[in-house]
């Protein structure tokens, strides 16, 4: 309840940028700001992984590729010619499948966003399972390259298989209707409903994790990032606890894929590069690691610079550069950086000795 | 309490622990000394299911924990208190206590701050330090909180790897006191320990640990008039 309300004020300034924008006709913001939204629920998730369970994943963009390429191809790819398939008219039958007709007026007929969006989730949810349990007993840089390794395999998969599109990747992606009336789309009548639906499901997952992390779980996850073994000796199940939250992050990766294609109405094999992986471990590092609000507001700041294309086609090596600049500047996050103590400093040198350490 | 029979462990090829045979019976304090390398260390985390047993047996009020997971065994009521006191650094105190209570959660939050209030009480120091990171106290401090940690879980035996390590005398004779209220409480203790005069000092029984065997057992006065012991351990000559 508490943590409800300590998103409260997020909400205020949500609605605030709302106003903000339509007071200064520039409701385009909003768009990248939805975008950005769905990236930030990756982020969180992935801040719950690295920061607090202290497990790095290097392959966060694969379970997100995971997400939106199966809703994409389940809810674009018709099963007309499969009709007579046992399998497909029991989907049909289960309320599962959609009919319709594509833009040359022919029958089609597709899964619902539901259904794929449940299936899509759940498949994330196990490749997490069976890739975590063995790669969760490595540490440190073996774990970050195995998990650079998944996050390849699903680059190369997705850009391999005609089923996703191969480098095309897949386009004309339907709306995913929510409840009548409230439908995930890049339609511009729908944006502000969007904006709302994005951060919506961004202030669900914050208050999930802050209750997540201020539990007995969260110090949990604390503690087997300070020591497996120390954590273990306290009876912590320290392999069983990381696997979860492998698998938690994994399923919040894997929604903000689903949601962001839908809204964007398709998406490309770059979605699942290893390059994102990277510029998610970099944001998490920028917010400051195990700081939830820290990993929140750099999600939003930078993806919605990145995507308004203020990085121009630097865009990657500005993500690199960050991760550099953080780890030698600020390895505990840019709001650790207390600028204003620091100015203090320069400013009144010799005054201050005792508060040298930061 | 504890039963240990023909236990024989060590990591991959190098065998440490030979052929050990031991128990602990509730409400005692029970050390393990021994030159280092003699398998002190391994013999503990043997226990705590940290170290894979080779053969033997191990049972702790009945249950064989040779089979049991690492994580499981504090729930059980057998928690270790490790060496180098390895708390965990960027929580604070008052977290990194109720970590200790993690397998007690069930019992509910006020079952734990009760506990809380009672590791305040045996070690006050931590009542000032509360919400201070575990990482910012002295050696001595940090002991203390890795002890008080052990106790939060309500453990029927405690055992305490090296609690002495790298503390000033006057700390470890505190140590040593607290150690000895827990047992007057009604706790049951395995100490190891290099320290051996001060160890066989406030113990009731011994174990004399000597390149993964026990040489010597008995109670801690014997095993402190020993001739042998004293040479070895207590660096006293047969004249002395």
């Amino acid at each position: 309840m508490k943590k409800l309300l300590s998103v409260l004020p997020l909400l205020a300034v949500v609605i605030g940028i709302h106003f903000l924008a339509s007071a200064t006709d520039t409701m385009y913001y909003l768009t990248q700001m939805t975008m950005s939204a769905y990236y930030a629920l990756l982020i969180i998730g992935l801040c719950v992984l690295m920061g607090y369970a202290g497990q790095i994943s290097l392959g966060h963009a694969g379970f997100f590729a995971i997400g939106g390429y199966l809703s994409a191809a389940l809810t674009t790819h018709s099963l007309v010619s499969y009709q007579d398939n046992a399998v497909v008219s029991f989907l049909d039958s289960a309320g599962m499948l959609l009919a319709g007709h594509d833009l040359y007026g022919e029958a089609i007929l597709v899964v619902s966003p539901w259904a794929a969006c449940i299936v899509a989730v759940c498949t994330a949810a196990i490749i997490a399972v069976v890739i975590g349990i063995p790669v969760l007993k490595l540490k440190g840089h073996y774990l970050a390259m195995a998990t650079l390794g998944f996050g390849i395999i699903i680059y190369r998969v997705a850009l391999a298989l005609e089923y996703f599109g191969e480098a095309d990747g897949i386009s004309e992606v339907p709306a995913f209707v929510l409840l009548p009336g409230l439908s995930v789309s890049g339609n511009f009548s729908d944006r502000v409903q969007n904006y709302y639906i994005a951060w919506g499901l961004l202030l669900i997952g914050m208050v999930l994790l802050l209750n997540l992390i201020d539990s007995r779980v969260g110090r949990a996850l604390r503690g087997i990032h300070g020591s497996d073994e120390a954590a273990d000796a306290m009876g912590v199940n320290t392999s069983g606890f990381k696997l979860q939250t492998f698998v938690l992050s994994a399923v919040f990766a894997a929604i903000a894929g689903v949601f962001l294609t839908h809204y964007n109405g398709g998406i490309g094999p770059s979605e699942a590069g290893v390059m994102k992986s990277v510029r998610y471990v970099a944001i998490v590092a920028v917010g400051g690691m195990a700081h939830l609000w820290g990993a929140l507001l750099m999600g939003i700041v930078l993806n919605f610079l990145s995507l308004r294309g203020v990085f121009g086609s630097y865009d990657d090596a500005v993500f690199g550069l960050i991760l550099i600049l953080i780890m030698l500047f600020a390895p505990n996050g840019i709001l650790s950086l207390n600028i204003r103590h620091r100015l203090k400093q320069l400013l009144g040198r010799g005054k201050t000795d005792k508060e040298g350490e930061v | 309490m504890l039963k240990i029979r023909n236990l024989a462990s060590g990591y991959g090829k190098i065998k440490v622990l030979k052929n050990i045979s031991m128990h602990v019976n509730p409400g005692e304090i029970v050390t393990i000394i021994g030159a280092n390398g003699a398998g002190k260390t391994t013999l503990l985390s043997t226990i705590a299911g940290l170290v894979k047993a080779n053969s033997g047996e191990a049972e702790f009020k009945g249950t064989n924990i040779l089979k049991t997971k690492a994580a499981a065994i504090p729930g059980l009521g057998c928690v270790m208190v490790p060496e180098g006191r390895q708390v965990f650094a960027t929580m604070t105190v008052e977290e990194n206590l109720l970590l200790g209570g993690h397998v007690l959660q069930k019992e509910g939050n006020r079952f734990l701050s009760r506990l809380m209030d009672y590791q305040y009480e045996l070690f006050p120091i931590l009542r000032d330090r509360r919400d201070q990171l575990a990482g910012t106290l002295s050696g001595g401090e940090q002991q203390m909180l890795a002890m008080g940690r052990a106790l939060m879980s309500k453990p029927s035996l405690v055992m305490m790897d090296e609690p002495s390590t790298g503390l000033a005398p006057l700390i470890v004779k505190e140590i040593f006191q607290i150690i000895v209220r827990l047992r007057d409480e009604g706790n049951t203790v395995l100490l190891v320990e290099q320290n051996a005069k001060a160890a066989l000092g406030i113990a009731d029984r011994g174990y004399v640990l000597e390149t993964g065997k026990v040489i010597l057992q008995g109670p801690a006065d014997d095993l402190l008039a020993n001739q042998d012991v004293q040479r070895a351990y207590l660096g006293r000559e047969k004249n002395d």
